[in-house]
């Protein structure tokens, strides 16, 4: 099988053009970089505690600044109305399809982690690369309260 | 904006020693920050752990990411999942679409005006 473009979207490409087809003539620059930091898994997954973060928000009221929340029970919905997805192909209510509380209890009560962190975070989204590497150090601090050594980032 | 701003929070995370892997559907986005480990799901933006109201699906690929994290062994690490996607196949095409530039124009227009009433 052969074809003359590539499969995945670039949202990159399709976001500049579609504020350029609104009439926003600078695009937004996203952040970039060339190399990336690492914490070795030093321990198996069977030992680690699981922390999640999520770009959805408690209520629409809430969404602009970082939260954290108890775990479980997992809520049974969240606000997303005010993020970017593809809101004519799917939908949100179904909050294991993107904040995955409940499948990681599952998880750790067969073992494969060793458990779910007592509390997940969430972070809002702004253009502002500055001020969501400062609420990222509330959830680092969050979540070094709650002993967590793996953080799962699930975005919308 | 989603996929950056867990993206920047990955590395933080990261570089104060937690370890973190992401779970997305915007892979170039995530390219372009380099991250540490990332897991790829190529479905509509709205539920990277899978289908919705697919529950089985969703834990089959969240069961690949953490065993995919567990081995990843350098930085910018990251894996295509395999998943089945049964809802409209054009969804690729659907989004952000620009099939009708007078509309977008009239957005961005209405946009605009209703940005500067809130600076008055």
């Amino acid at each position: 099988m052969t074809k003359a473009h590539r499969t995945f979207v670039s949202y990159i490409d399709k976001s500049r053009d579609f504020y350029a087809a609104q009439g926003y003539d600078a695009p937004y620059r996203w952040a970039t970089a060339s190399t990336a930091p690492f914490t070795p898994l030093s321990k198996p997954l069977s030992e680690r505690r699981v922390g999640v973060i999520t770009t959805s928000s408690l209520s629409s009221d809430s969404a602009l600044e970082p939260y954290v929340a108890p775990s479980l029970p997992a809520p049974d919905a969240m606000a997303t109305d005010h993020l970017s997805w593809h809101k004519g192909a799917t939908h949100t209510n179904d909050v294991g399809s993107f904040l995955p509380l409940d499948h990681l209890n599952a998880l750790a009560d067969d073992g494969v982690i060793g458990s779910l962190a007592p509390r997940f975070a969430g972070i809002p989204t702004v253009y502002s690369q500055r001020r969501t590497t400062k609420w990222a150090e509330h959830i680092r601090a969050w979540f070094a309260e709650d002993d967590v050594d793996l953080a799962l980032l699930v975005p919308l | 904006m989603c996929h950056q701003t867990v993206g920047l929070t990955a590395r933080h995370l990261e570089a104060n020693g937690i370890p973190t892997v992401i779970l997305g559907s915007a892979r170039d986005i995530l390219d372009e920050i380099a991250v540490p480990r990332f897991a790829f799901t190529d479905l509509p933006l709205g539920n990277p752990v899978g289908p919705a109201d697919d529950p089985a699906q969703q834990r089959d690929i969240l069961t690949s990411t953490l065993r995919f994290a567990e081995a990843a062994p350098l930085p910018q690490s990251s894996v295509v999942l395999p998943v089945v996607w049964s809802g409209t196949p054009d969804w690729r095409e659907t989004y952000m679409s620009l099939d009708d530039p007078e509309a977008l124009r009239a957005a961005g227009d209405a946009r605009r005006a209703s940005q500067q009433a809130r600076k008055q």
